[in-house]
């Protein structure tokens, strides 16, 4: 079978990229700085792509709404460890701070119809993709306003409108429903309308993913039966406390792996939003006209802890800095107010924008009333069978038989 | 005689690792986050710096992979303690701990054993929500081959866990990420803890409780309640339920004539629809009705607070059917 595992543009030396000391460049970079150290010590010493030209041609509406969705993601994040810290939130609560532009980016490049699933650490993608900041935070709230009626919660955000399939709590699991979703698409398409495939599937997982048996299987899945879909590893460098290279052969050119399924593979600046866009937008074009997978190293950093609950000892304060120095929202800042397309009144009254937003998702979850009892037996079956008859404890949904108590306690009133 | 200690439920799974480790050096610790972060949730904390890099061993997110290496170390003749930093992730694992670990010795006409002991946290934690909060023991009590145990506190979990250790057979260990900051007396000597010995952990007259892991601090607090009613519960603490040990339940309800059977695992095939069928079989003639169970809701976990604490069992569920079965509603 032939195959090919490329880079689709042009490889430079230095992540750091040339677009932070010259914003709208698109040139080949200067050597390595000293900040590549720190780089390579977190990725291993790849290779590393930079902005490609057709970012240039970014109109600037298009570049100022990117940057007011980070603007939104990061204070949504900062305002969800607030509320886990006053414990409106509970459970595990992974925030996206510092990887905002994968999100925002790669929605962008792709069609509102074409299908996204995540991991868990999905309140980026989820706001990315258009889903209400109110539904997003009532969902952690635990209320009935969420996007899953306060049943899914921070880890299990699903917004059909907005075609997300899914935050996804167990590493890798979104890996084949991704997959799926691609096969689905092409199947509707192709089998049942008679016409070409119109959608790519994207699919994103965490660098720690790589490991789970269920990513190769469908890896090779998506390379054997032509399904468009795109393995966005969000390559932040860390799997909890375990850097990259500690848990993962290969560490510094994942794309190997892709190479090894026949899926092309490409490495991403992701802590650029425009290059995000550009570089999806030409995979994302080529996997629709092809009909084929693909697979991005997609290189970011989290700012914060893994959860709510990590001290992060097992990197260094200076390794930190070093990529919040690149955080993407201050480089489209930067980039912007180069451009004289931001000024600091507009960004000031983007920004109270963005806090009146996510003041009013939290007030709004804060009186979004908890989930009536009843919902505890909702949605486990379309098509629920009862009354109850007696044999057993469980029987879900409808009919008389759904008070809480009959439901756990298997009392003689239950059998009457 | 030593002076009694009290420590964590945390502190104790580590001492019975480190010391089954200094007397064997066949065992060694493998899973996510063990070594250098000292684990997920603590309980190897120091442990590499004792033992090394090769006898504690940072897996990447494999759980397929590094529970069926463990198997084939077993098979070896080592004896690996895996660590899942959930059992709800050890259902990625099915294949290598189901149809491996407890197969292993039958298949091959006793030729060879899995000596394996599987750990980690089972059950909700608090708002984990549907995938994060499995209590495998409902699914995993079915398959033959494997033993089980679910202590309740620190002194259990400490000699239970030598005792899985040094076995010849696979044991999958279930511990509670809410219980790891339970504190408990654990004696500085040396003692073993043998499988399928349950213990009456509070004595009564009018109804038997039986349960296992956290929910028997739930029944002790239902005991406790029902006290007031004058209603005497007898609460049995089963710890392992493969094997178990059901005499002691049997003769509770000889004298008690009523029995609750508590267990966080969904009712339907259920190791705590085991025990009451077993209760039925030998106390048809003692049982005064017939045996009441608590479990969680037969739903997915939900996330919501309202809603989790509606689908656990709880003190007040256990209360309510100890009235019921003793005709006290
Ligand atoms: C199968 C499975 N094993 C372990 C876990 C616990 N866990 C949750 S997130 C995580 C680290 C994942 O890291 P990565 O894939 O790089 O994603 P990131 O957190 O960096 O976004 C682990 C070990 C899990 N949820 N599922
Ligand atoms: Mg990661």
């Amino acid at each position: 079978m032939a195959f090919v595992a490329r880079r689709l543009f042009p490889v430079c030396t230095d992540y750091t990229m040339t677009s932070l000391s010259n914003p709208t460049a698109g040139g080949t970079s200067a050597p390595g700085s000293s900040q590549s150290d720190v780089h390579a010590k977190v990725y291993g010493d790849a290779e590393h792509l930079q902005i490609p030209a057709a970012a240039a041609h970014v109109s600037t509406e298009k570049m100022l709404d990117w940057f007011k969705q980070m603007l939104l993601i990061r204070e949504f994040e900062l305002r969800c460890m607030q509320s886990y810290q006053e414990k409106k939130i509970g459970g595990f609560c992974h925030v996206y701070i510092g990887q905002e532009a994968v999100a925002v980016g790669c929605t962008a490049a792709v069609e509102h119809k074409d299908p996204i699933v995540t991991a868990y650490r999905d309140h980026g993608h989820a706001l990315a993709r258009g889903m209400d900041p109110r539904a997003c935070m009532a969902e952690m709230f635990g209320r009935i306003g969420g996007c899953a009626k306060g049943k899914g919660g921070s880890m299990h955000m699903f917004d059909r409108d907005n075609n997300l399939y899914g935050g996804h709590g167990i590493v890798g699991a979104q890996t084949p429903l991704g997959a799926g979703l691609a096969f689905g698409c092409k199947y509707i398409d192709e089998v049942i309308e008679g016409k070409a495939n119109s959608r790519v599937s994207l699919c994103f997982l965490g660098d720690g993913a790589l490991n789970q048996g269920a990513f190769h299987e469908a890896m090779n899945l998506a390379g054997l039966f032509d399904i468009p879909v795109i393995y966005v590893v969000e390559n932040n460098g860390y799997s909890m406390g375990t850097a990259i290279a500690r848990g993962t052969t290969m560490a510094h050119s994942l794309i190997t792996k892709a190479a090894g399924y026949g899926i092309d593979g490409y490495v991403v600046d992701g802590m650029d939003v425009v290059g995000v866009y550009a570089d999806m937008k030409s995979i994302a074009d080529k996997c629709r006209a092809t009909s084929r997978p693909a697979f991005v190293d997609m290189r970011t950093y989290r700012y914060k802890g893994h959860s709510m609950s990590d001290p992060r000892k097992y990197r260094t304060k200076e390794e930190e800095e070093v990529f919040e120095k690149h955080d993407p929202i201050g480089r489209l800042e930067a980039r912007l107010k180069a451009a004289g397309k931001l000024t600091d009144e507009s960004l000031k009254a983007m920004q109270k924008d963005v806090r009146d937003t996510v003041r009013d998702a939290v007030t709004w979850s804060d009186e979004s009333p908890i989930p009536p009892m009843a919902e505890l037996y909702h949605d486990v079956f379309v098509e629920p069978w009862g009354p109850y008859t007696g044999s057993s404890q469980p029987q879900m949904n409808g009919g008389t038989a759904n008070q809480p108590s009959m439901r756990t306690i298997d009392t003689k009133e239950e059998l009457s | 005689m030593s002076a009694v200690r009290e420590i964590e439920y945390r502190d104790a799974l580590r001492e019975a690792m480190s010391e089954e480790m200094r007397r064997d050096k066949r065992v060694f610790l493998l899973g996510e986050e063990v070594a250098e972060y000292n684990g997920a949730y603590k309980i190897s904390r120091g442990m590499l710096e004792e033992f090394g890099a090769r006898r504690v061993i940072d897996t990447p997110i494999s759980e397929s992979g590094f529970a069926g290496l463990a198997i084939g170390a077993a098979m070896m003749g080592l004896k690996p303690v895996v660590e899942f930093m959930s059992w709800s992730f050890s259902l990625v694992a099915a294949d290598p701990i189901l149809n491996n670990a407890p197969k292993m010795l039958y298949m091959s006409g006793g030729q060879f054993g899995c000596p394996v002991v599987f750990r980690g946290n089972d059950g909700a934690g608090g708002q984990l929500g549907s995938t994060h909060s499995w209590c495998v023991e409902g699914l995993f009590s079915n398959v033959p081959g494997i033993k089980i145990a679910i202590p309740s506190n620190p002194y259990d979990a400490k000699g239970l866990l030598k005792t899985a250790i040094r076995g010849s057979d696979p044991v999958f260990f279930l511990e509670s990420e809410r219980m790891l900051g339970n504190k408990g007396e654990v004696p500085e000597e040396e003692y073993l803890i043998p499988f399928g010995q349950a213990k009456v952990i509070r004595s009564g007259t009018d109804c038997t409780l039986a349960s296992w892991g956290r929910p028997v601090h739930f029944c002790m607090e239902a005991a406790e309640e029902m006290q007031k009613l004058g209603i005497s519960c007898e609460v049995i603490d089963l710890r392992t339920v493969r094997p178990l040990d059901i005499g002691t339940v049997v003769r509770s309800v000889k004298k008690t004539g009523a029995c609750v059977v508590v267990d966080q695992s969904w009712s339907f095939g259920s190791p705590g629809s085991e025990v009451a069928s077993q209760v039925h079989r030998h106390c048809f003639d003692d049982l005064d009705n017939y045996v009441h169970r608590v479990h969680s809701a037969d739903v997915p976990t939900p996330y919501a607070t309202n809603l989790e604490q509606e689908y656990l069992p709880n003190a007040r569920k256990i209360a309510e059917a100890v009235r019921s079965a003793t005709y006290n509603l």
